[in-house]
């Protein structure tokens, strides 16, 4: 377990801002506890710093994961957002989109959401941007890429995609193997 | 029948007699005879209702017909009489029968009822003179009624040759028959309904003293609900009767000669016979005195018992041994039942995220048939059957609730974690209780999850990810090397890995693969992990200083005496209430081995008895940081004293 490089640092919150924009400051600034990112094993835990403190008995070895997972370094070097950080980022996302109940299904299944299915989306959503998906009764479904900025969305017909599928909470089920 | 009333009686003289020794009817006696009287007549108007109704159900015809079927039948209705006043009769009779049957009941009856219910009767006076003019109009109705039941079966003996000789005609009128009829009766239901009414009212009126009130009517009720429970009772002694009989006829059981136990080893004999002498053997064993063959020891039973039973399940001997210990026969035979039988579904509500009336109409919405599981927990909810696969629901994928069995629940409430504790779960996967834990502390402190096997720790950390629990460090140590890496916890949870004797009906394979040296190496384990979650403990911690040790295990070797081991090796600690307000008390002595009497405080609970694992819990507090022995002090590694010296660094 060590903190991130300034290198690591940079690409990890160049991702983190697709996500959340400038409420990265929120995560690490808390008004109950200081938090901190680790690295370990490459991946990205997200942790209180009086537990951090208190792990560094745990050897590296031994320690399996502390905190919240954000993510993974992949060997070339990108940051990848793990499913496992979507209670942040559905805590701070920018830009949000709602899928009526027959889309809930099909997104925890691991497809792209389609027009039909979008019940609301955040205003002024731009393209390529990442975005959170809820289903109406705001419990946090996943995340992924706006395909169309809000505006071009309206032209779109209904079987053409909105966003694209990133990370569902079907992965817990589906990728335990792969996540952890 | 009659038998069993006579015996009853006995209990009550009768009140002639009772004027017979007294020389004169006592006000008591008089109450009791109204009592009776009155009784007597409700049951009779009841089952004469019942009759009638029977009727109108099965013949479908009543009074309305003859009149359209009259000019055909006119004649045929004449010769008709002397024969359907024969099957009057008979259909009296029965109706006789029970008026005598219910006298009977309505003495012994009277028995009961003045016990606990005296409190209704006591206003005597009042009831009295209602019964005494309820008795008339009572009567009045009934013997109206019987005329009913004369006319209508009249009728029905008729009409049943109508329906041989007119079959176009009667077929036509059938329908509307019918829906006369059901009108008939019902009209004479309401009549009776309104006559009675009217007799009670007027007697109201006329005497001023009992209108039809509610507590009336509670009274009423309350005598019908007794008689049901007479009912009941008779029924039962009935079949205590019956079973006693059948005690005496298969008096006759032999043990199968060992000729018969070698022949049965080349050739088994079916399951079904096994079961039966299963039975018969348990029965023997339960009343040994009288049914024992005098050649045949306690032992010889047990042996056959034993064989029998380890071929029926499918246990291996040992492990028969090991469970028979634990409980009487009978009982064992239902431990070994609800073995075969699967606990119901649970599932924990995850607080962090959800509350359960929420996540139970969630699941309800999607068709689940649900319950909470009992007045014992909060979170918990038992699924009853579901059209969708309960783990894979978006609620599930959410982290709304967690599969999680009912016996799991227990360490964790025993252990009682607070907020900004430091908690470690020492075998946590795959996290049911470890995320309960964090659930309970509402993600503060610090919450740390070990466990032995890395390929279980996957399904861990993605338990703890998707119920969002923030607080949690996850390793992979030995739990034996507990102290050394990390100490000074407020609480500890040794859910120890055990032989899963309790959890036999979730993995069958339990039954044949646990041989004694399993359990040897087993409670050594647990001997070692107990002793360490014991110095990984900080005694002087504000809140906590407890250790919780479970096992899904029923065996004592697993439970009581590793338990028993802990005290006398660590003398710091001492066993406290788990907080649990079920399940049996732990044993303090078994099998020559003496527990210490504290023993008494852990929990045991049975799948048979309470329809979830077997599972045993421990709670103990650590009073010290330091071990007295002898006259030196020894400080373990690992507890608080010594971590705090350590942070001077």
């Amino acid at each position: 377990m060590r903190p991130l490089t300034d290198d690591e640092t940079k690409v990890f919150f160049e991702k983190l801002t697709k996500y959340i924009g400038r409420n990265i400051v929120h995560l690490i600034d808390r008004p109950d506890e200081p938090y901190c990112f680790r690295l370990q094993k490459d991946r990205v835990y997200y942790v209180s710093e009086s537990i951090m403190r208190k792990t560094t008995a745990i050897g590296r070895q031994n320690l399996i994961s502390l905190g919240v997972c954000f993510g993974k370094f992949t060997k070339t070097g990108k940051f990848r957002m793990h499913i496992t950080a979507l209670p942040s980022l559905a805590q701070y996302a920018k830009y949000k989109v709602w899928v009526k109940p027959n889309g809930e299904m099909p997104f925890l299944y691991g497809n792209h959401v389609v027009k039909a299915h979008i019940g609301r989306v955040t205003e002024d959503m731009p393209e390529h941007q990442g975005v959170v998906i809820f289903n109406m009764a705001d419990v946090p479904l996943g995340f992924g890429v706006s395909a169309r900025s809000t505006v071009d969305m309206r032209k779109v017909d209904p079987t053409g995609i909105a966003v694209f599928h990133q990370s569902d909470n079907g992965e817990y089920l589906r990728e335990e193997d792969a996540l952890f | 029948m009659g038998g069993r009333n006579n015996k009853r009686r006995q209990h009550m003289p009768l009140p002639l007699e009772i004027e017979k020794i007294t020389g004169k009817a006592t006000k008591a006696v008089y109450d009791k005879m109204k009592h009776d009287q009155v009784r007597s007549l409700k049951q009779k108007t009841a089952a004469l209702k019942q009759n009638s109704a029977a009727k109108a159900a099965s013949t479908g015809t009543k009074r309305a017909a003859p009149a359209q079927t009259q000019s055909p039948a006119g004649q045929k209705r004449q010769k008709q009489q002397p024969q359907s006043s024969g099957k009057d009769a008979k259909k009296q009779k029965p109706a006789v029968v029970a008026e005598a049957d219910s006298d009977e009941d309505e003495d012994a009856s009277m028995v009961v009822e003045d016990g606990p219910d005296g409190g209704w009767d006591n206003a005597p006076l009042e009831s009295d003179s209602e019964v005494a003019d309820s008795d008339d109009s009572l009567d009045e109705f009934d013997s109206a009624n019987e005329e009913d039941d004369e006319a209508a079966s009249e009728d029905e003996g008729e009409d049943d040759d109508d329906v041989v000789t007119q079959k176009p005609l009667s077929l036509l009128s059938d329908e509307s028959d019918d829906e006369e009829d059901s009108d008939a009766s019902e009209a004479d239901s309401n009549d009776e309904g309104v006559e009675s009414y009217d007799e009670f009212s007027t007697d109201g009126e006329d005497d001023g003293e009992e209108p039809i009130t509610f507590r009336n009517m509670e009274k009423r009720s309350r005598k019908l609900d007794a008689q049901r429970e007479e009912d009941e009772e008779m029924a039962d002694m009935e079949l205590k009767d019956q079973d006693q009989a059948a005690d005496g006829e298969r008096e006759a059981f032999e043990l199968p000669s060992s000729e018969q136990v070698e022949a049965e080893k080349e050739a088994p004999l079916d399951l079904t016979q096994v079961q039966m002498r299963i039975q018969e053997i348990v029965r023997v064993l339960n009343n040994f005195s009288e049914l024992r063959r005098p050649q045949h020891s306690r032992n010889d039973y047990m042996d056959q018992l034993k064989r029998d039973m380890c071929f029926y399940y499918g246990y291996n001997e040992f492990l028969m041994d090991k469970l028979l210990q634990l409980f009487t026969v009978s009982e064992a035979v239902e431990f070994f039942e609800a073995n075969e039988v699967a606990r119901p579904v649970t599932i924990r509500t995850n607080t962090l995220k959800t509350r359960r009336r929420d996540l139970a109409q969630a699941l309800i919405n999607r068709g689940v048939n649900l319950d909470p599981i009992g007045k014992w927990t909060k979170v918990g909810l038992t699924i009853f059957d579901s059209p969708v696969p309960v783990g894979a629901t978006p609620e599930y994928m959410a982290g709304h609730y967690m599969i999680q069995a009912a016996s799991s629940f227990l360490p964790v409430m025993a252990l009682g974690p607070q907020e900004n504790e430091k908690v470690l779960d020492m075998s946590a996967a795959p996290g049911g209780k470890t995320t309960y834990c964090a659930a309970l502390m509402k993600n503060t402190g610090m919450m740390v999850a070990n466990d032995a096997n890395k390929e279980r720790e996957k399904a861990l950390v993605a338990n703890i990810h998707r119920l969002g629990v923030s607080n949690a460090v996850v390793c992979n140590y030995d739990g034996r090397e507990f102290p050394k890496v990390m100490g000074g916890f407020d609480r500890v949870l040794l859910d120890a890995p055990c032989s899963g004797t309790g959890v036999i009906s979730k993995d069958a394979s339990v039954k044949t693969n646990k041989g004694p040296e399993d359990f040897g190496m087993l409670t050594h384990l647990q001997k070692e992990l107990i002793l360490s979650a014991i110095d990984s403990t900080n005694a002087d911690s504000a809140t906590g200083g407890y250790i919780v040790y479970s096992t899904c295990s029923v065996t004592v070797d697993e439970d009581e005496a590793v338990v028993n081991y802990a005290l006398s090796k660590r003398p710091n600690v001492k066993l406290v209430e788990t907080g649990l307000d079920f399940g049996r008390p732990g044993f303090t002595r078994f099998r020559g081995q003496t527990f210490h009497n504290s023993l008494s405080l852990t929990r045991r609970f049975y799948p048979h008895a309470h329809n979830m694992d077997g599972f045993f819990v421990a709670k103990f507090k650590k009073l010290s940081n330091k071990i007295q022995v002898g006259d030196k002090q020894i400080v373990p590694a690992g507890s608080g004293a010594k971590l705090k010296q350590k942070k001077k660094h």
